[in-house]
């Protein structure tokens, strides 16, 4: 068999020789053509491993069901008013923690090789990573679609309507996307993959649990309610209270659209000069 | 600097440095179209560091490499549009089936959803892998997985294809199939310039050979130019009679020229072969040598005449054995990095 193959004229050769030309060469795939297909990819890697799924589905329950019964009867006297207060700031903690697994993913593709392939076609050179993003904005809405049904299923009834909760995923969804891009920077400059979920998950709780998620910032110490008022997770939270309660204010929404913008605008050229320079 | 029709691959003094390590340290490089280019060298010699460089993954530190007259720095999307890569570790997406990763880069190179599903189709078909089209890459065997490799290389027909160290790990009939690949993509038009540690292979597959250690060219030619500088390799004779061995002994160094050695079988003589001006007259000579031990009525049970390997092509060529130095390494260097 291996004398065969080794030479040109057998039918597997000739088979090869048939396919290899392939026809005219198609036209360079365009920006938005190739990021989806990207896109596409990060959900075909979900459809095939959904066992990445479990932090997405995991966090936001745990978090939810733990804090409304952990808290709610101290701190607001009850579930029900605590949940009106809990809610929007669990969904911005879920799906902030689920951001930091964009970075993790990101260095698995590097330190595999596959991107290598991926750097040397001749396409748009951010796809591979927005691409990536977008099927991460996937996760997101996963993990905020559960925070709300739990939310919904406890009792939780926004004032804000379909309209002000939607609004406030969709506030929540692009923050994130902001977000994530201090992650890829991160997952494109550390080793491992193990590095980059440590790294970020140490960066992440200090923000979240130090801010307005889970209590009123009037009740901490000075030094504390200072880091708090500052803290961005806490501005978040705050426009997506006021959404989901319908009393949102221009400037509110107004801050959390401009740090995404600014954090899209300063991480977005680190990660791809950085994805330049490998 | 370059003419028409310019060369494939066209570099001059490429540098490239890791901290301290020189992992490629002046490459020159001219490669003509339509041919396949082997690069030959140990583990850390600075071959996929300079692969790495001409597909535009890495920029060199000095120097300048042109593919199809596109400067690899300033003109990089040119070149991309022209080469593929087929990297030492496989590049496909282990969590995607073969079609889903033929798909993928169809879809990427610009192909409608249509014709990318008819073009995996029809690679899987002709890569004996349409088996095995809807599994996931990470049951696939190393031969199919590099298979699905170079199928992914050839989605659309590239000028210029890389392939690094593409039978490394494999077992004999998946390096054959690969090579087989090799053969036909050549012959379909496309340059190759294949990394390789064995000597046997780029002697296969490549037209000229460019021998690589520590990051430079130690020397360049066809593989018959290379093996006529190292000698044609070691004939070994074993006699059915070990009280013929004197006699084969004086007949194999008058008719060969060469001292011939007693092995540390009783019955077995070693020599190393003379650096010919061609290889097939090596061969010539050896036979023409046998022939006249069986005129003398000696009888030979065995003989071989082998390659020589690339251990003496390094003893040769640099006066020491081709193992990778670990403190130099430098492919290694450059994988950590990345």
């Amino acid at each position: 068999m291996s004398a065969q193959t080794a030479s040109p004229a057998t039918p597997a050769g000739q088979a090869l020789r048939a396919v290899l030309p392939g026809g005219a060469r198609p036209p360079r795939a365009g920006a938005l053509s190739a990021t989806l297909t990207f896109g596409w990819r990060a959900l075909l890697k979900i459809k095939h491993v959904p066992e990445q799924l479990i932090d997405v589905i995991g966090i936001p329950i745990i978090f939810t069901l733990m804090f409304t019964y952990l808290f709610g009867g101290a701190l607001a006297g009850s579930t029900g008013s605590y949940l009106r207060f809990l809610l929007p700031g669990s969904l911005v903690m879920a799906v902030v923690l689920v951001t930091t697994y964009s970075g993790v993913t990101l260095n698995t593709d590097l330190t595999k090789g596959t991107f290598d392939r991926f750097r040397s076609l001749p396409i748009w050179r951010p796809a591979p990573i927005v691409g990536a993003l977008l099927g991460d904005v996937g996760r997101y809405l996963l993990a905020s679609t559960i925070v709300i049904a739990l939310g919904l299923a406890l009792g939780f009834r926004p004032d804000g309507g379909v309209v002000g909760v939607l609004a406030a995923v969709a506030l929540v969804l692009a923050f994130a996307f902001g977000l994530s891009w201090i992650w890829t920077t991160l997952g494109l400059v550390l080793r491992a993959p193990q590095a980059v979920s440590n790294v970020s998950l140490l960066v992440m709780f200090p923000l979240t649990l130090a801010s307005n998620v889970f209590a009123d910032p009037r009740t901490m110490p000075g030094w504390l309610q200072a880091f708090v008022d500052v803290n961005p997770i806490s501005h978040l939270v705050t426009a997506a209270r006021g959404l989901m309660a319908g009393t949102a204010t221009a400037g509110q929404v107004g801050w959390a659209l401009l740090a995404s913008a600014a954090l899209t605008a300063i991480f977005a050229p680190l990660t791809m000069l950085r994805y330049r320079n490998l | 600097m370059h003419s028409h029709p310019p060369l494939a691959i066209e570099a001059a003094g490429l540098v490239k440095a890791f901290g301290a390590t020189r992992a490629v340290d002046g490459v020159d490089l001219a490669v003509p179209p339509g041919s396949v280019y082997g690069f030959l060298g140990p583990n850390g010699a600075g071959k996929t560091t300079t692969i790495r460089i001409l597909a535009t993954l890495l920029r060199p530190d000095a120097g300048t490499a042109r593919v199809f007259g596109h400067d690899i720095v300033h003109q990089a999307e040119m070149v991309r549009a022209r080469v593929s890569l087929t990297g030492q570790f496989a590049s496909v997406d282990e969590d995607l089936t073969g079609t889903e990763n033929l798909v993928l880069l169809a879809r990427l190179l610009g192909h409608s959803r249509a014709r990318a599903r008819r073009r995996a189709g029809e690679l899987l078909e002709a890569f004996d892998l349409a088996e095995a089209a809807g599994r996931l890459v990470k049951k696939y065997s190393g031969g199919m997985r590099r298979r699905l490799d170079v199928a992914a290389s050839v989605v659309v027909r590239p000028d210029l294809l890389f392939l690094d160290e593409p039978t490394t790990g494999l077992d004999p009939r998946s390096r054959n199939q690969v090579w087989e690949m090799v053969r036909a993509i050549v012959a379909d038009g496309t340059t190759v310039l294949l990394t390789t540690q064995y000597l046997d292979e780029a002697d296969q597959l490549a037209d000229r050979i460019a021998v690589i250690d520590r990051g430079r060219v130690i020397a360049e030619g066809t593989s018959a130019q290379l093996k006529a500088s190292v000698g044609a390799g070691a004939l070994h004779v074993r006699l059915r009679d070990p009280g013929d061995l004197p006699e084969a002994a004086r007949m194999l160094a008058s008719a060969l020229e060469v001292p011939v050695l007693p092995g540390t079988d009783p019955a077995a003589l070693t020599t190393r072969m003379p650096a010919a001006p061609d290889v097939e007259s090596a061969g010539e000579l050896v036979g023409h040598a046998l022939a006249e031990l069986s005129r003398s009525g000696i009888a030979v049970t065995d003989f071989t005449l082998g390659q020589p390997s690339l251990d003496e092509v390094f003893l040769a060529l640099t006066g020491r054995p081709a193992t990778a130095d670990p403190a130099t390494d430098h492919d290694t260097t450059e994988e950590d990095a990345a």
